[in-house]
Formats: C-alpha cells, sequence, structure tokens
C-alpha cells in the first residue's frame, strides 16, 4: 500500500493550512513529520486519514483516488497526544475494540489482541481499566489498539509528548522493531529533531504548511537544501554566520578569516551565510584546519550532563553543545574551535551551495 | 513571634454555631420534642413512639407515599433519558448553542406557583390551549374529574418544568469531552450507538448521579405545582407526601402525628437518596474510579 498527496492544500477561514504539498509515501516506510508547532503537521494527517478534505488536490491510495472517502470506509489507525482509550472497557476490551468492530471471531480476537498486547508489554495488564494505568501504560494500550487491526496507515501525532524523558526513549526504540515486521505505512509527527533522528526512516521537514524537504532521514539532515530546512532540523539550532568569500579566503569580519580549504575551493568570491551545528564546535581543537577563535561567555546552560555554551564575538552569536558539565562565568573569555571542513554554505537567498563531505556523528 | 496558649480560638467559631443552632438545630429538636408528646393547651404528655406507630399504620399516608414514588419513579424516568437526548442534540457551539441553551433553561427560571399557575390555564377546558384542543379532537379532557388526566398533567407539568436541569447538566458533561475521542472512535468505525455507549455515557456517569439525586429529592417534596394545578384531587389522586403532611399540621393542627410524619418523611428522602449515591458510585466504582496514578 502506497499514499500519495498530490499538490494538496487546505485553506481554513482564509489562513492556508497546508500549501500545495505533493509527498508520495512508500509501502512499509516509517516516516516523520518534523515541524513546529503551527507548521501544519496534524492538519497534513488529518488529509492523509480523510478525517478532512483538501481544498484542492488528490489523496491517491495504492492508486486509487480517495480524497473525498470518509475516514470509516478507510483502514487506519491513529495514536494521539492525549491517551485516548475507551473509559469503562478493560485494557483487553479496549485493544479488541477494533477487531470486534471488523466481526473477527472469537478466537482470533483473543489470539491477536494477546500477542499485541505482549508486544507493548501490557499483557499483565489486560483486565484493568485504563485509568487505573500509568500515563505509559494508558499510551501503550492506545498503541495497541492501533497496531492490532492491521492498518494500512498508522498515525502518531506527538503520542510520546505527554510522556517522561526516560519512557519516550523507551518508546522509541519499541517502536523502530515493531515496524520493522510491518508493511503498512507509518507516520509519525514530532516537534523535536532529535526524535526525528532517533526514530530514522524517512522524515519530511515541515514549516508553516510548507513542505520544506523530504527524504530518507540521515539525508535530509546532513544534506538539508537551504537554511531554513537546517534551521528546523537541528537542535540547538544550527549556527548561521554572515561572511563573504574572496579568491583565497573567507572572512567573517575583520580579525576572522582563514584559508579557503579544498573543499570550499569551488566556491565564487561574494557574500554567503555558513552554517556550522553546534555539536561541532569544540573547546580544543579536532583537526589542523581549525579556525581558533576568541569569544564571551553569555550563558552556559546546563542540561543533564550536556552543556549549551552560548557565546558571541564582535559581530556574530554561536551556540556550542558540549557533552559534559562545563561551568563557565558570564563574560568570561573563552577560545572555541570552529570546524572549518564542516561548514555549511548557503548563498544568499538561503539555498544550500556547500555541504560538508567529511560528517561524522551528529 | 511569642504564641500565646489560650482557648481564645472558641470565640471564633461561636457565632457559626449560633447560626446552625438557630437555622437547623433547635427547629428540628422542637420537631423531635413535638413527634413524642402530646400536647393539649398548656399541659403536653410524653407519649413515646405512639405518633410514629399511628403514623407508619395510618393507610391514607400509605396510599400518598406509594402515590409519592410512583410520581418521582415516572419523572426520573422520563427526564433523565429525555435530558440525555435533549443535551445529545443540542450544538456545541457558536451562537445557536447560546440561543438554545437560554430556550432550554427558561422553564427553569419560572417559580413554582407559577408554573402551577401556568398549566392550570393552559390546561382550562374554556380557555386553555391544551384543554380546548384536546375537546375538539374528540377527548373529554378534564383534570378535575378523570384521575388519569390529571396525572398526566402532572407528569407532563414536572417533565416541562425539569428536564431542562437534566440536560443542562448532561449538555456541561458532554462539552468536556475532548474531541479526539470522537475521532478515534470515526477512525475505529464505531457507530454512533457505540460512540455514545462507550464514550459518552461513561462521560456523563457523575454527572447524572448528581441530576438523579436533585431530580429525586425535588420530586419528592413537590408541593406548589399540584397544589395550584388539581389541589391534590380528583379525591385524593394527586395528594402527594408534602400536601398531606401540610393538610394534617395546619388544616388539622395535629402537631404531634404531624411531627412524627416530618421525621419519617425526611429519614425517607435520606435513605433513598443515600441509596442512589450508593447504587451509582458502585456502578462507576467496579470501572473506572480508581485515581490515575
Amino acid at each position: 500500500m502506497s499514499l500519495a498527496l498530490e499538490r494538496v492544500s487546505k485553506v481554513v477561514g482564509g489562513q492556508e493550512w497546508i500549501k500545495d504539498i505533493s509527498l508520495t509515501l512508500e509501502p512499509g516506510s516509517f516516516n516523520v513529520l518534523l515541524g513546529r508547532t503551527l507548521a501544519g503537521k496534524t492538519t497534513l494527517m488529518r488529509l492523509m486519514a480523510g478525517l478532512e478534505r483538501p481544498t484542492s488536490g488528490a489523496v491517491i491510495m495504492n492508486g486509487v483516488d480517495v480524497t473525498g472517502m470518509p475516514v470509516r470506509k478507510r483502514n487506519l489507525s491513529m495514536v494521539y497526544q492525549q491517551f485516548i482509550n475507551y473509559p469503562d472497557q478493560t485494557v483487553y476490551e479496549n485493544i479488541a475494540s477494533p477487531l470486534r468492530l471488523a466481526r473477527l471471531p472469537k478466537d482470533v480476537i483473543d489470539q491477536r489482541v494477546r500477542e499485541t498486547a505482549q508486544m507493548l508489554h501490557i499483557e499483565a495488564h489486560l483486565e484493568r481499566f485504563p485509568l487505573e494505568l500509568s500515563g505509559g501504560q494508558q499510551q501503550r494500550t492506545a498503541m495497541a489498539r492501533a497496531l492490532v487491526k492491521d492498518a494500512d496507515l498508522i498515525l502518531f501525532d506527538e503520542p510520546l509528548v505527554n510522556l517522561d524523558y526516560k519512557l519516550r526513549e523507551e518508546f522509541r526504540e519499541e517502536l523502530r522493531e515493531l515496524f520493522k515486521a510491518k508493511h503498512c505505512i507509518a507516520v509519525y509527527a514530532t516537534t523535536e529533531p532529535n526524535e526525528a533522528l532517533a526514530l530514522g526512516g524517512h522524515t519530511a521537514v515541515l514549516h508553516e504548511g510548507e513542505l520544506l524537504q523530504y527524504g530518507k532521514t540521515p539525508d535530509v539532515y546532513h544534506r538539508p537544501k537551504d537554511i531554513l530546512t537546517a534551521q528546523m532540523f537541528s537542535e540547538p539550532p544550527i549556527n548561521i554566520v554572515a561572511g563573504r568569500v574572496t579568491e583565497s579566503e573567507v572572512t567573517f569580519d575583520e580579525s576572522v578569516h582563514f584559508k579557503l580549504n579544498q573543499d570550499l575551493s569551488g566556491l565564487k568570491p561574494g557574500n554567503y551565510q555558513f552554517g556550522v551545528r553546534a555539536s561541532h564546535i569544540g573547546l580544543v581543537p579536532h583537526a589542523d584546519d581549525d579556525l581558533e577563535l576568541t569569544v564571551r561567555v553569555d550563558l552556559a546552560e546546563i542540561s543533564g550532563s550536556e552543556t549549551f555554551l552560548h557565546v558571541r564575538s564582535e559581530q556574530f552569536e554561536l551556540i556550542l553543545h558540549l557533552s559534559g558539565v562545563h561551568e563557565y562565568a558570564v563574560d568570561q573569555v573563552v577560545k572555541v574551535y570552529f570546524p572549518t571542513h564542516k561548514i555549511y554554505v548557503f548563498d544568499s537567498t538561503g539555498a544550500v551551495v556547500h555541504v560538508p563531505t567529511r560528517l561524522g556523528g551528529r | 513571634m511569642n504564641k500565646v496558649e489560650n482557648n481564645k480560638a472558641w470565640f471564633l467559631v461561636l457565632p457559626m454555631l449560633l447560626l446552625v443552632a438557630f437555622s437547623a438545630i433547635i427547629p428540628l429538636m422542637t420537631v423531635v420534642n413535638y413527634s413524642v408528646q402530646d400536647i393539649l393547651g398548656s399541659s403536653a404528655y410524653f407519649v413515646g413512639t405512639e405518633w410514629f406507630k399511628d403514623i407508619l399504620n395510618d393507610s391514607q399516608l400509605q396510599q400518598a407515599l406509594i402515590r409519592q414514588f410512583i410520581f418521582s419513579f415516572t419523572i426520573l424516568a422520563i427526564e433523565v433519558p429525555l435530558g440525555i437526548g435533549v443535551a445529545l442534540m443540542m450544538p456545541k457551539k457558536g451562537w445557536r448553542a447560546s440561543l438554545i441553551l437560554i430556550l432550554v433553561t427558561l422553564p427553569l427560571l419560572v417559580p413554582w406557583n407559577v408554573v402551577g399557575t401556568i398549566w392550570l390555564i393552559f390546561t382550562r377546558t374554556d380557555i386553555g390551549l391544551a384543554g380546548v384542543g384536546l375537546r375538539e379532537l374528540g377527548y373529554a379532557y378534564n383534570i378535575t374529574r378523570n384521575d388519569g388526566d390529571a396525572w398526566v398533567t402532572i407528569v407532563l407539568m414536572d417533565v416541562w418544568h425539569w428536564t431542562p436541569l437534566v440536560a443542562l447538566l448532561c449538555y456541561s458533561g458532554l462539552q468536556a469531552i475532548p474531541q479526539a475521542y470522537y475521532q478515534a472512535a470515526r477512525i475505529d468505525r464505531a457507530s454512533r450507538w457505540a460512540i455514545f455507549r462507550y464514550i459518552q455515557l461513561p462521560k456523563l456517569s457523575n454527572v447524572l448521579v448528581i441530576g438523579v439525586l436533585l431530580r429525586f429529592m425535588h420530586s419528592f417534596m413537590i408541593y406548589a405545582e399540584p397544589f395550584v394545578l388539581t389541589g391534590g384531587g380528583p379525591g385524593s389522586s394527586t395528594t402527594f407526601l408534602s400536601q398531606t403532611l401540610t393538610t394534617m399540621a395546619i388544616g388539622q393542627q395535629d402537631l404531634g402525628p404531624s411531627a412524627a410524619f416530618s421525621i419519617i418523611y425526611f429519614l425517607i428522602i435520606l435513605a433513598v437518596c443515600y441509596c442512589f449515591y450508593v447504587a451509582i458510585l458502585n456502578m462507576g466504582r467496579d470501572k473506572n474510579t480508581s485515581q490515575p496514578r
């Protein structure tokens, strides 16, 4: 089963919520919709599900136009941000409900319910009621309900937002495993770039109703087609520094410049914007061609075992994503090392003109 | 800060205690006092439980009690499902919702005896819309002669007056259900009935407890409306408990038996409400009452 959106738009009250999106999802693929709130993730899912009709454009399933087909006639399931279960039915009955509505024989239902419950580790709670369970278990029940019915399309609308950090990591790993054996299309909406990276598969980056880029998740991450995509798909956002390329040098400002290396030698002279990921700037040099910058600390944000170091020079600001806890005083002068071979270069319109070739990790 | 050890705090509770004493305890004790004594002029004799025995064996009162139960359960059986139905049909938002809300609430704002008067005029066979209309249709409608007519009219009057309360409670309960539930049900391909049975009804159970309790208490104490409409007749066919009590206490000045009757009346309401409360609460408890952890 494949799903294609063809030039789909959705206008609500004069506002374009979805702007002319074309997207083809392959059978058996796991797709992440990445975007901030109001990017159109949920609307796009509702269009895919048939809960809403696109203002223009078509939704094609397996080559058949299903644009006007009501959701009741489609075979799909959805998991929400809230934990949605039937409150007065047990976990078992909840999971069985889609199968009962499909009028399957009792023994088949029983077998599938137990299998699915086992996959999601809730087999011990089948006789309990949803509200007697923890949030994570309630969401597992909702996921089991979505997975049990062998839907062609499964939609996850930020399902892990209301769970704690540890549970989210656990879930992500399980989800990837669960879908390896499935042939359905999974669509997963999230606001977190790191969640998209952890889930893998394909990623569609959305921004204000527009589809910026779609492709394999690592490809989109490593080769964003423009500044906006790079900014949307990085947490903390990629550092952007304006600069000039001359015959032999890259200049950020009077004092900061470096020789054009092999990677950048193809660039024509002119004004560019240079992007570098927060995790690529270090406190110690990693390569010979790293550029040493002397900057002042604005803020050292310590989050668990990581530190986000906000620094500024005369002309620009940078964020460093460091592992480990680093304490700095405000206005303290530090030296940071800017990796000149891990630079993204965007032209004045924002389109990417150079992607670093030597990439490792995030 | 220095702590002063004394019992001055009790003085702060005193006004409230006095207030409760005057408003509730003293009047209630007067009734208890009357119920165990025979008072003739200035002399009183202690009679123990004699009045209570008399009251419980009085066939007129037994019939009024039976009538009262039939009435209360009839209107509950009509108003609760009807109220849920009305709530389900009301629009969820927009100006229509506000308009319908006002229209539905209107009967609740009418004072009891005015409701009785409205229906008295409405059912008059010379000028009332319903009375004349039914006669024109060939039905010999007469609430002062036919027991059945009187009953049906009183039940209809109560349904008209109080169904909006149940509907309002259910409407607020329905508004509290997140849209995602309905969406999920559509995706599950659940029928309209399944949505009602497995999503709306469970989420309504809490407001329904309040609705049933309020309606039971109200209807069990009904006085003004039937008094104005039928005066308890024809005969005593629509004489409910409170009217029987009033006749006994004020009409006949049988203060002792009336006091005993009042206490029994009060205890019945208390007991039935408690039963409802426990029953409905337990209905939920089997299913889903434990708080999320």
